[in-house]
């Protein structure tokens, strides 16, 4: 299992994808955090649904991870993006046939793939988490936001709670992602379901019946990320994505493991 | 001691209703180099998959090194192959989409730059894929076949794209590893090639195995032919008739006579002709190439 991984993170640490990953990734982290400390005085507001958080509340222990919070989403879908496509590259480039003579175990390459794309997710996340820290501190004497409850016990807390949350939450867009490259074989189908899905269709659906908001997979990864809200709670989402991965994942595991390799 | 390499005894694929492969039965001898010919869609990658273990056969059984394709875990480390072509990385360079195949393989990621060097790829190694040429894509697809030093090296198709002086390094390497004892189990449409390198040949047709043995048994079993040029062109029909009249088929082509005969007739026609008076400028034994063979055995001469 251990050669696949490291024969899959050979393959994420290429420049064009790591420095592309890290680019965006940093580009979103910067400009959902910049936007909440410079247009904190704005009437468009300066957080998400053109709501609005002031000095006073940034200068409490939330206003260090507020940035971060606001970009998780985002990186999972950067995640989904990138999980699907190196998953269903393999079969638009014929390289599956290459790994499955050298690892004939099925299992083993698509949890190594799993592992390696986990550590690569990882990255991303505490990348783009330092970056809107930085950016908070940079920003917050700009924005007249006392930063002193940012270094207290329980801002440290919610720092690593945050950075769990937006982590599984990042996993879960990921592993949608990569069930949709098992399934759909190809990354620019798999890609465009996965961004279609969550980006546009979960809106239309959640809007036209107000119901099905708190069962559909998006939803429920964003609001991990989130640490869960009024409406929908932290552990009706995790419930919820625990049974769509465990199924889609079967189903996925199950047609990887018996399909054949004919291309 | 296992004595053949691969052994398939009535190995079956069925798409839908169509066969791409039919009870096909054959064994490779360990050792040897096994040539597998058939026209497009005869049914050879279909069988390369299966003994690879990327397709699961419809009935039938199959070993290789001695080990039942059911599971290919026990015989892969030990197998190289280049299925369809070379398929890599196209962002990668050709170093790192070998050095990937080395570290999922377990073997030491320091045979990359030999391998490089063995396939003459080491000055363009840290080029992308996507830049290389067909012929250099092709040469690192054979690189990454021989990354395990396999005793079971399965190439199809290896000599796609390449130049003259490509196929010939390729042929010298398939000869070195053959004379160090590997067994070599290779597809390709160049028969010429083949018939140069093949002591043993599978033959298929419709996906169905028609020939399995030696290649030189293959071949002696066709007709041979004589070739006699008289002269003077003026002595062909002459000569020509006195050749039928001893029982031989000739036909004209060109200046020359095409006499059925096996190369022991050639002396009592070099005699017929001395006593018609007539000099042959040239006398031949002509024995059917492997490509002439295929075309009349599959029909697909078109």
């Amino acid at each position: 299992m251990i050669r696949v991984v490291l024969a899959e993170l050979r393959k994420l640490r290429r420049p064009s994808l790591l420095l592309g990953t890290i680019a965006t990734v940093g580009g979103l982290s910067a400009l959902f955090t910049s936007i909440v400390f410079l247009m904190i005085n704005s009437e468009n507001g300066n957080t998400k649904r053109g709501e609005s958080i002031g000095p006073s509340e940034l200068s409490q222990s939330l206003g260090l991870v507020y940035g971060f919070r606001l970009v998780g989403v985002f990186l999972g879908i950067v995640s989904l993006c990138i999980f699907a496509s190196q998953t269903a590259q393999e079969y638009s480039l014929g390289t599956l046939r290459n790994l499955l003579v050298r690892q004939p175990s099925r299992m083993k390459i698509l949890a190594g793939k799993f592992i390696a794309m986990k550590l690569f997710a990882l990255v991303m996340v505490l990348f783009a988490g330092a970056l809107s820290i930085a950016i908070s501190y940079a920003l917050s004497g700009r924005a007249k936001v006392d930063t002193t409850a940012w270094g207290t016990s329980a801002a440290m807390h919610l720092l690593f709670e945050s950075t769990l949350n937006i982590f599984i939450s990042t996993l879960s867009f990921g592993a949608f992602g990569m069930i949709l490259g098992l399934l759909l074989r190809s990354p620019i189908s798999a890609i465009a379901v996965g961004v279609l899905w969550n980006l546009i269709l979960e809106n239309i659906l959640a809007a036209l019946i107000n119901s099905t908001g708190k069962w559909l997979p998006g939803v429920n990864f964003a609001n991990i990320g989130e640490g869960g809200n009024i409406d929908l709670s932290y552990k009706h989402s995790l419930a919820i994505t625990a049974g769509y991965l465990i199924i889609g994942g079967a189903v996925a595991a199950i047609l990887f493991k018996r399909r054949d390799v004919a291309n | 001691m296992e004595i053949t390499a691969i052994a398939v005894t009535d190995l079956t694929k069925i798409y839908g209703n169509r066969a791409a492969l039919s009870h096909g039965t054959f064994e490779v001898p360990k050792g040897s180099v096994c040539g597998f010919v058939g026209p497009n869609g005869s049914g050879k990658t279909t069988t390369i998959r299966m003994l690879l273990g990327l397709i699961k056969p419809s009935g039938g059984s199959a070993s290789v090194l001695g080990e039942s394709i059911n599971h290919p875990e026990k015989y892969l480390p030990r197998v190289g192959a280049m299925i369809e072509g070379p398929a890599f990385y196209p962002a990668l360079s050709g170093r790192e989409n070998l050095k990937v195949l080395a570290e999922l393989g377990g073997f030491p990621l320091s045979r990359v730059d030999d391998l490089l060097a063995k396939v003459d790829l080491a000055d363009r190694g840290s080029s992308k894929f996507k830049t290389y040429s067909l012929g250099m894509k092709q040469r690192l697809g054979i690189a990454a076949a021989l990354l395990p030093n396999p005793e079971l090296l399965i190439l199809d198709e290896p000599t796609n794209g390449l130049d003259p002086s490509g196929i010939q390094e390729v042929r010298g390497i398939i000869r070195d590893l053959a004379n160090n004892g590997t067994t070599v189990f290779v597809s390709s449409h160049i028969l010429s090639e083949l018939e140069m390198i093949a002591e043993y040949l599978v033959m298929l047709r419709e996906g169905k195995v028609i020939f399995s043995g030696l290649t030189q048994e293959l071949l002696s079993a066709q007709k041979p032919m004589i070739i006699a040029t008289p002269e003077y062109e003026v002595d062909l029909t002459n000569l020509a008739s006195k050749i039928q009249e001893a029982g031989y088929q000739v036909t004209v082509v060109g200046a020359s006579l095409h006499i059925d005969a096996p190369k022991e007739s050639s002396a009592e026609i070099n005699r017929m002709a001395f006593d018609t008076g007539i000099t042959l400028s040239s006398i031949s034994v002509d024995l059917p190439t492997l490509e002439e063979t295929f075309f009349e055995m599959t029909g697909d001469n078109k």
